[in-house]
């Protein structure tokens, strides 16, 4: 685990100092939900299900933004070949990656959710509401990990990331949609076998993703 | 007689990039105390034969034993044996020296990872560049940083790409005393240059490749510069 670490360290530094996409990220999510604010404001009745569905929105764009930059930078610049160089298998390399990109997600979370609790009187502040942004990202980050190292050595990689990515990500959209609806409409009980599902999917693609890795990341 | 194997022995490799043959039917061994200097001419395959040995490229055909085992199968190992120079340097702008060396060898699962980077940064005459970031450094600089990367872990055997390129005067005699104490203590250097002469000063043997093909492989009293200058020179023209 200390390889791991390192390399979660060696990405928050490279990050926070190069400034590469985290503050992108930032700027996406709070664009989209002040944006989409205003469209709801036209809405009469209920609030909360587009209010959930325009919250993961803008986490689910973000976190795009962020995850296909992640392993693209790497191997742009050529570290990615010196990381493999390294005696670390490559489920090692695929752990530090996704632990980062789960950090960058849950730090474009933490700044938006206080912004969409301000301009959408929704109880978007609740355990509850963490919990669920948590399993999601730890999901999206998983999936969006692996196929961010299948579209780096793509010239098409813009492209490529998100058809690869969405399609198997739809029970992951859906859950936190719906998980996220039930909150916002005072049914937090009726959210967990949601927060289950979510749970399952993180378990599956997760474990997936760190076996399958290797064959992305060699020639 | 010793039983040691060499270090790198390839049989019969070749490398195909679509229809484009890079390496054909390359057989070449590098023992203990040996510095090879891979020359030839653009695109005549040193690279990938260089990238073939580091376990970065999978041959086509043919085999490629690493220290007695075959290289693919156990690159993880072999990796951790070998340090490479390659032309795209291997590390981040936004760390610093010191930081960048003490991710590398926790990556190598070093310890005492400061003691290792600061050791690696003396040796190739950084140390007083050691809290700059990379960002910082002037490109000859930044190649003595991936030397010192490449050194890190006391590697077996160096795999150095042009490791010359962008190097002063005094870059080269520090990359000359790492080559030399590198073959003093037992290990091996492999490496390429386009500068002839001091890449043959540095060679216990010289190997010569044309269009993916070993043309000359002699041990370096054996061969005038003017032979391999005509190798390399027959190698240029068979390339057009």
């Amino acid at each position: 685990m200390r390889k791991v670490w390192s390399l979660v360290w060696k990405d928050l530094l490279v990050e926070f100092r190069g400034r590469e996409f985290l503050g992108a990220m930032v700027v996406f999510a709070l664009i989209t939900i002040v944006t989409l604010n205003f469209a709801f404001d036209l809405i009469r009745g209920d609030r909360e299900a587009p209010g959930a569905g325009g919250l993961w929105i803008a986490f689910l764009f973000a976190g795009m933004l962020g995850l296909g930059r992640s392993l693209a930078v790497e191997r742009d610049r050529g570290t990615l070949e010196g990381l493999t160089l390294c005696p670390v298998d490559a489920g090692t390399i695929f752990l530090g990656k996704f632990i980062s990109n789960v950090l960058f997600i849950v730090i474009v979370q933490a700044v938006s959710l206080p912004v969409f609790y301000a301009l959408y009187n929704l109880p978007s502040l609740r355990p509850m509401v963490f919990l669920i942004a948590l399993v999601g990202a730890v999901g999206f980050a998983g999936l969006g990990t692996l196929f961010s190292a299948v579209a780096a050595s793509s010239r098409a990689r813009e492209i490529l990331m998100p058809l690869l990515l969405f399609p198997l990500a739809i029970p992951l959209v859906i859950g936190t949609v719906r998980a996220t609806t039930l909150i916002f409409q005072g049914e937090s009980g009726d959210a967990w076998p949601w927060f289950n599902l979510l749970a399952a999917f993180d378990v599956i693609f997760v474990t997936l993703s760190y076996v399958v890795f290797d064959l992305v990341l060699e020639e | 007689m010793s039983s040691t194997p060499p270090f790198f022995e390839t049989s019969h490799v070749y490398k195909r990039f679509g229809t484009k043959i890079a390496l054909r039917d390359v057989n070449v061994t590098l023992v203990a105390g040996e510095s090879v200097a891979l020359l030839g001419a653009n695109g005549a395959g040193k690279t990938t034969l260089l990238r073939t040995l580091a376990t970065l490229s999978r041959p086509t055909r043919g085999q490629v034993l690493a220290f007695g085992v075959e290289a693919w199968g156990a690159r993880a190992d072999v990796r951790s044996r070998i340090g490479v120079v390659a032309h795209q340097p291997y590390v981040y702008p936004e760390l610093t020296c010191t930081e960048n060396l003490a991710f590398f060898a926790t990556m190598f699962g070093l310890d005492d990872v400061g003691r290792r980077a600061a050791t690696a940064l003396d040796r190739v005459g950084l140390t007083k560049r050691a809290d700059d970031r990379a960002a910082t450094l002037s490109r000859g600089l930044l190649q003595r940083l991936n030397l010192a990367r490449a050194i890190l872990h006391e590697p077996l055997v160096l795999v150095l790409d042009e490791p010359d390129t962008g190097l002063d005067a005094a870059g080269r005699e520090v990359l000359s005393e790492i080559v030399r104490s590198q073959v003093a203590r037992g290990g091996s250097v492999v490496l390429t240059t386009h500068a002839l002469e001091y890449g043959v000063d540095l060679a216990t043997r010289v190997v010569v490749i044309a269009e993916g093909q070993v043309v000359l492989d002699q041990p370096r009293e054996r061969v005038s510069d003017v032979e391999v200058a005509a190798a390399i020179a027959g190698s240029a023209l068979a390339g057009r």
